[in-house]
């Protein structure tokens, strides 16, 4: 492989202008440090096709890849005030927020639709690390309030993938005040009797993993993906040795009871499937790729949507 | 022996000096200082109020944490009556940094649990500086099961730099035991009155603070992030814990204003530190008052509902610019 990175790159760089280049054709897996056709990547749903490394995935192109046939509905997420401590550190918060939003053409650093798995209706909602390092803050709390709500409202399961660096300190207690807002939304679907399955992906960490990426009926993980309340880093300065290869991985966790699974990208919808369908009373669902359901309450969006414009909108 | 504050040490010189003058009387007997010495008194007295007026978030922080403020274990001796510790997570061990068990408040039987920091060398290491492991959340939970099967109101002293950060910590799921505490709290049907007493740090602090009325000291601190850690995540040097401090709004005021607490307990002039018994009697007013309050509406799982509806409800305003 050697020879793409020595040769084709530079001869492409140079072919285009810097900006428009990498990103869409080449993408180098970052353990294994093969070029990998950006097409070929996203077909594999962002896991290395030499090394099996599980990369980053936006949640609309999750969502893509996880509802029937591409097609889900955005669930509205009701706007929390604006930065509610006119926090300011180096850069100040709102234009922060500006950098990320047009970073990412999103929002916020959540997503909430509802549709179809297997024929199996289900409420999804997922953390986008590439905003703002997924952190929670009000709005990823209203998202999951919001995704529990209609849960309950439609009587669906919630399916939700965290990814998360902790709480967004730019929000100070507002962000520690998720940890138990967003355990009442986990309560409000527990008491509705309604499943509510975790897939934690890399990174979770902080007050997420200790609020509502841990209190899932069913905690699936994405290989590799690095779990934890305190980091390695922070441990590694407390305790002054250095931790076993592997700690706090998912397949560490496993090893130590939090888990119940770790799960390939690839098999994670059939999976979800499988363990929703029996929790739910359902029969076994047909296996495979299906065609669109089709809507009859709302207009569906169809995946992935132009985020940027959205982002405009907001 | 004061122990002095950074921001303390005009104070110390001053108060260094009129001991100095005393000092030098009682070895000298023909000399009268007491006029100078007095002065000496009155003007350290002004400069302690002055300095404990419009104090900074970071002063707030160096004061929550000062060593002699009275903890967990001071307020649990002095105001509770019958304290009968109870103990272990009936899982793996006995977490000392979570101290806790039956008591009485005046005639109130209650379950009252707390971070303890430890007061001296032996004791902070066996208390890890109130830093507890998952045993420690666990513990809290089973001592919650109990408040909430015989229906005792539940009074949460809140005091920890935050979570421990350790290895056996993360392998024996310390995001899982403190998300199993946040929840449990928000399941009991009994009152829950927490007081953050000192520190308020983190994840560490909310398993033991979501309650019914949580309310605190006016020089504690509660937040998200330390200082030192949120100066060295975002301004990439630990040193600006100062600015850090200030933009966080961890102080009990801002909280207040945040409608993040229900209530300010004020200290004495000086800090609790320098009133020690005033500040556990203080406390000990207030969380009365407030039990007393919760107990008459404690009917089927109304505490509970407003509980739960009062955090779901948190933040949606924010502070003034
Ligand atoms: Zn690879």
């Amino acid at each position: 492989m050697n020879w793409i990175s020595n040769y084709v790159r530079p001869r492409i760089n140079s072919l285009f202008s810097r900006r428009e280049v990498p990103e869409n054709l080449w993408t180098k897996c970052n353990k294994c440090g093969t070029m990998l056709f950006h097409r070929e990547l996203a077909e594999n749903l962002n896991v290395c096709t030499s090394c099996d490394h599980h990369m980053a995935i936006t949640p609309r192109e999750r969502f893509g890849a996880l509802f029937d046939g591409g097609i889900f509905t955005e669930v509205e997420v009701p706007a929390p005030v604006d930065d509610p401590l006119s926090f300011k550190d180096q850069k100040k918060y709102p234009d922060r927020m500006k950098t990320a939003r047009k970073g990412t053409g999103e929002r916020e650093a959540m997503l909430v639709a509802e549709g179809e798995i297997g024929r199996t209706p289900i409420v999804a909602a997922a953390q986008d690390f590439s905003f703002m390092g997924g952190s929670m803050g009000m709005y990823v709390g209203n998202a999951i309030i919001a995704a529990a709500e209609r849960a309950v409202q439609t009587r669906r399961p919630l399916v939700l993938f965290s990814a998360a660096g902790g709480a967004r300190m730019q929000e100070g207690i507002l962000s520690l005040m998720q940890m138990p807002r967003t355990t009442v939304a986990v309560q409000m679907l527990k008491e509705a009797g309604l499943p509510y399955i975790v897939v934690l992906t890399h990174p979770t960490t902080g007050g997420v993993t200790a609020s509502y990426a841990m209190l899932g009926d069913v905690h699936i993980a994405e290989p590799n993906a690095l779990i934890c309340f305190a980091g390695p880093r922070v441990i590694e300065q407390t305790i002054r040795e250095k931790l076993p290869e592997g700690f706090q991985r998912a397949e560490y966790l496993l090893d130590h009871g939090m888990l119940d699974r770790v799960t390939h990208r690839r098999d994670m919808k059939d999976e979800l499937v499988t363990i929703l369908r029996m929790l739910t009373g359902q029969p076994p669902a047909v296996k495979g790729d299906l065609p669109a359901p089709e809507m009859v309450e709302e207009t569906p969006v169809e995946a992935p949507a132009d985020p940027a414009e959205k982002a405009e909108k907001a | 022996m004061t122990n002095y504050l950074e921001f303390e040490k005009p104070l110390a010189e001053i108060e260094g000096k009129a001991e100095e003058l005393r000092a030098l009387a009682r070895a000298n007997e023909e000399m009268d200082v007491e006029a100078e010495a007095s002065a000496l008194d009155k003007k350290a007295e002004t400069l302690l109020s002055e300095l404990y007026t419009d104090m900074t978030a970071w002063r707030k922080c160096q004061v929550a944490r000062h060593p002699d403020r009275p903890h967990c274990r001071d307020y649990i001796e002095a105001l509770f009556d019958e304290y009968t510790p109870l103990a272990g997570d009936r899982n793996f061990a006995d977490d000392h940094a979570v101290m806790g068990g039956l008591a009485r408040i005046g005639d109130i039987p209650v379950v009252v649990m707390g971070q303890e920091k430890g007061h001296d060398t032996k004791s902070r290491i066996e208390r890890n500086f109130g830093m507890a492991r998952p045993e420690g959340y666990r513990k809290a939970i089973r001592l919650m099961d109990l408040a909430d099967r015989f229906g005792l109101p539940i009074v949460a002293l809140v005091d920890t730099p935050g979570a421990y950060p350790g290895k056996g910590a993360e392998e024996r799921g310390q995001s899982e035991a403190i998300a199993r505490a946040t929840e449990r709290s928000l399941n009991v049907k009994s009152p829950v009155v927490s007081v953050i007493i000192g520190e308020g740090g983190s994840g560490g602090a909310v398993a033991l603070a979501t309650a019914n009325t949580v309310m605190m000291l006016e020089h504690s601190i509660y937040s998200v992030i330390s200082p030192e850690g949120c100066a060295s995540i975002l301004w990439k040097d630990a040193e600006k814990m100062r600015e850090a401090a200030e933009a966080l709004r961890l102080t009990a005021q801002d909280l207040k204003e945040l409608g993040v607490i229900d209530r300010i307990i004020t200290e004495p002039v000086g800090g609790a530190q320098r009133g020690r018994d005033e500040t556990i009697a203080a406390v000990g007013r207030a969380l009365e008052v407030e039990l007393k309050a919760l107990m008459k509406q404690a009917k089927g799982d109304a505490l509970l509902k407003a509980r739960r509806e009062k955090f779901l409800k948190m933040g949606s305003k924010g502070l003034a610019a």
